[in-house]
């Protein structure tokens, strides 16, 4: 996995609730057997028309804006559990994911990926989408060691929380299959010493 | 009627949270009112430090244990820890995996380049169901990505030593589907897969929630997953349901009322007398929908509805094995006085026929209600690109307004019952000239029952295709797709944009409402046609 450490850069603006990830990667791009090249169909019905032409509304398609940080209404990432959304998002590009909450198994797809969902307080959003939109080039610092997110534009610095471990993951390039392989001998004594009425 | 949640935690640990990062507290863990407290003095002056192949986990100096007051979620959690890691994860074992074609190729790769092995083959089954088409399954896919999708499933189980249940086994069928009718779901165990709707199975009293990729790739090395232990949220629902009322409109109803967001970071209890008169196909109606506020998965406590429908099932325990799991079973049910950190209450005599009229789930409503203009849960951007999608306007009513697909299926509503309700509803008529309607049986055991009961053909000679089992146009892998613009009432759980097909219309309906709007070309009111 990418370790991630800290980043500033210009942010993209998604201010919709409820992105599902049927909208990050639709399901008929989900037929490749590999982890690579899904960024060019992330968002894909809302970048392209029918007719694959570019929409000029949609945020990626608009050179104004650009950067390695997506800030999105909230429940981001909500609906199926596919991890292409993850591989896509990453694969286009984006490092962090900013927004006031994340669906769960995205959360944890995202973090899985080196991409850093980022929880902000509804009024840190909406200050960063009103930023955004003042002034497209604003800068904005994650800086996952201290957990603070730092608007440049306006100099706030914004604490945000995740957990102990995932963040040491993140830091270090970590993947959790290492640490679970490394619990092989208690998983075999929980195994010997359970009752068990699954088999 | 809706009760505002509460925080049933004892006031003392209402903000033990907040002592996250503190050096003392590295983090609480709630279980019920009396907390499973994790005490972690931390040795390193706040850097963690993870070496792998070091143990973690072997930091965690104590922990109370707790006592009585366990809810069902509790009961079957604590009995799957393997062991617990600073920063409030838990080593979680899973008992039973399910794989399909779809999620599961790139952790195959994932073991193939490190060269390990599938820990525990006995612990996971696969199917092919997303991709498969619904036609002609005798022959090869013909879609040459999704074919080659379907065969990899097949080379990799054979390479690792899966059980496969693929295109033309008798047990093919949508994962959730097939889990619980071979006997493979039960209660108090946990259970995973690629998939979000794997809630399905918590209707059994499990542990079961959707994955990603990667941790496809964990459980298959380790039987293990690591992650946090969710909050708690019951869902009682007493009274009883209205006459043409089903368990998928009592989901939509509930999603209308908490939003896509609103279970978010809680695995959701269901109970109540409206919940404990229901049927295990409706109960798992319900649970696969959790996912759909946001919950990582939904529980109905196991009773003698439960025991029953398992009893006999291919790979249900027999003899002194099935006695003793059934003992063991009914002690899983939430103690009387358990708490849970949010509650809600609704009355079963409250909820009408749902339908959707957005592009989430949560966007549900009566169906003579009509379109609200605001609303609490969605921002007025996020209901304007809606209108704008389905082509409808806010305010507006839907009820009367033509329609033109049915699709009749998915993991949600595609078991017998739901089939028997459906064509109760359509036998002896005819499908409207302008409905196309298509029902798609979720497993080739529920085909098979559905013919043997003359169901296909009630269908057949109404007007609807009748076809082989799979995912379908739940998501339009296959060829089973609605046209863009066009309006199609769905038995499926996810009305987004897209989801049936680029530019197509979802409204999600109970498998009465839908097979009432097949007859009447319109969405009509169930209630006044019984
Ligand atoms: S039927 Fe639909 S929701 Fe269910 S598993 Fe298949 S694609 Fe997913």
């Amino acid at each position: 996995m990418q370790a991630f450490k800290k980043l500033t850069s210009t942010a993209v603006p998604l201010p919709i609730e409820d992105i599902d990830t049927d909208q990050i990667i639709p399901a008929r791009f989900l037929k490749a057997t590999t982890r690579d090249g899904f960024g060019d169909n992330l968002f894909r019905d809302w970048r392209y028309d029918k007719l694959e032409h570019p929409r000029p509304d949609f945020v990626l398609n608009n050179p104004t804006y650009s950067g390695e940080i997506l800030v999105a209404g909230s429940n981001f990432g909500c609906g199926s559990s596919r991890e292409h959304a993850a591989w896509a998002l990453a694969d286009y590009g984006f490092r962090v994911v900013v927004s006031s909450y994340f669906a769960d198994i995205f959360r944890g797809n995202a973090l899985n990926n080196g991409l850093l969902p980022l929880i902000v307080t509804p009024q840190v959003l909406d200050e960063t989408f009103r930023t955004i939109e003042a002034n497209p080039a604003a800068r904005f610092t994650v800086d996952l060691e201290a957990q603070t997110f730092k608007n440049e534009e306006t100099g706030t610095v914004t604490g945000f929380e995740i957990d102990e471990y995932k963040k040491t993951c993140l830091i270090n390039g970590y993947d959790d299959i290492d640490f679970l392989l490394s619990q092989r001998e208690k998983i075999e004594s929980y195994e010997a010493n359970r009752v068990d009425f699954s088999l | 009627m809706l009760t505002r949640p509460t925080d049933n935690r004892p006031t003392a640990l209402k903000h033990a949270g907040s002592n996250r990062n503190s050096a003392l507290f590295r983090t609480a863990i709630f279980s019920g009112p009396v907390p499973v407290l994790i005490i972690f003095a931390d040795p390193m002056q706040g850097t963690l430090v993870f070496v792998p192949g070091d143990s973690l986990a072997s930091a965690v100096i104590n922990r109370e244990s707790s006592s009585s007051m366990s809810t069902l979620f509790d009961k079957v959690w604590d009995a799957h820890v393997v062991t617990e890691v600073p920063g409030g994860n838990q080593v979680l074992y899973i008992d039973k995996h399910l794989i399909h074609e779809v999620t599961s190729p790139q952790a195959f790769n994932g073991l193939r380049d490190r060269g390990i092995p599938i820990l525990r083959t006995d612990r996971i089954v696969a199917t092919a169901d997303h991709n498969v088409p619904t036609k002609d399954q005798d022959k090869p896919i013909a879609e040459p990505l999704s074919r080659k999708q379907v065969n990899m499933l097949t080379s990799n189980c054979e390479e690792f030593g899966v059980e496969l249940y693929g295109l033309g086994h008798p047990y093919q069928g949508i994962v959730h589907v097939i889990g619980p009718e071979l006997g493979i779901t039960r209660p108090g165990i946990t259970m995973v897969c690629g998939d979000s709707h794997t809630s399905t199975h918590g209707a059994f009293g499990a542990i079961a929630f959707g994955i990603g990729t990667s941790q496809v790739e964990q459980v298959m090395a380790t039987q293990c997953v690591l992650m946090s232990k969710p909050k708690s949220m019951r869902i009682t629902i007493d009274g009883d349901l209205q006459p043409g009322v089903t368990a998928k409109d009592l989901i939509l109803y509930i999603i209308s009322q908490l939003g896509t967001g609103g279970g978010t970071g809680h695995f959701v209890e269901y109970a109540g007398s409206a919940i404990r008169s229901l049927s295990m196909e409706g109960r798992m109606t319900i649970c696969n929908m959790s996912i759909e506020m946001g919950a990582r998965g939904g529980l109905i406590a196991p009773d003698e509805t439960t025991f029953e429908y398992i009893m006999g099932r291919e790979f249900a325990p027999t003899g002194t094995e099935w006695e003793e799991a059934v003992s063991y079973w009914r002690t899983l049910p939430s103690d009387a006085d358990a708490t849970f950190d949010t509650e809600y209450t609704f009355r079963g005599e409250d909820i009408p026929p749902m339908i959707t009229y957005g592009t989430n789930p949560g966007m549900g409503m009566g169906i003579t209600e009509s379109i609200p203009t605001k609303s609490d849960i969605h921002g007025d951007a996020t209901l304007k690109k809606a209108m704008e999608y389905m082509g409808l306007e806010l305010g507006n009513q839907m009820e009367g307004m033509p329609i033109d697909y049915v699709f009749i299926g998915s993991c949600t509503n595609s078991r017998v019952e739901d089939l028997r309700l459906a064509a109760g509803l359509v036998k002896g008529k005819q499908i409207h000239e302008n409905i196309t309607g298509i029902v798609v049986p979720g497993s080739q055991q529920v085909a098979k029952q559905a013919i043997a009961e003359g169901l296909d053909r009630v269908f057949t000679d109404a007007g609807f295709e009748f076809r082989g089992a799979g995912c379908s146009a739940c998501l339009g892998m296959n060829e089973d797709k609605i046209p863009a613009g066009r309006y199609c009432v769905s038995t499926s759980n996810r009305n987004f944009e897209g989801r049936q097909g680029p530019g197509a219309r979802t409204i999600l309906a109970s498998p009465l409402t839908a097979a009432a709007a097949a007859v009447a070309g319109k969405l009509v009111d169930v209630r006044k046609l019984i």
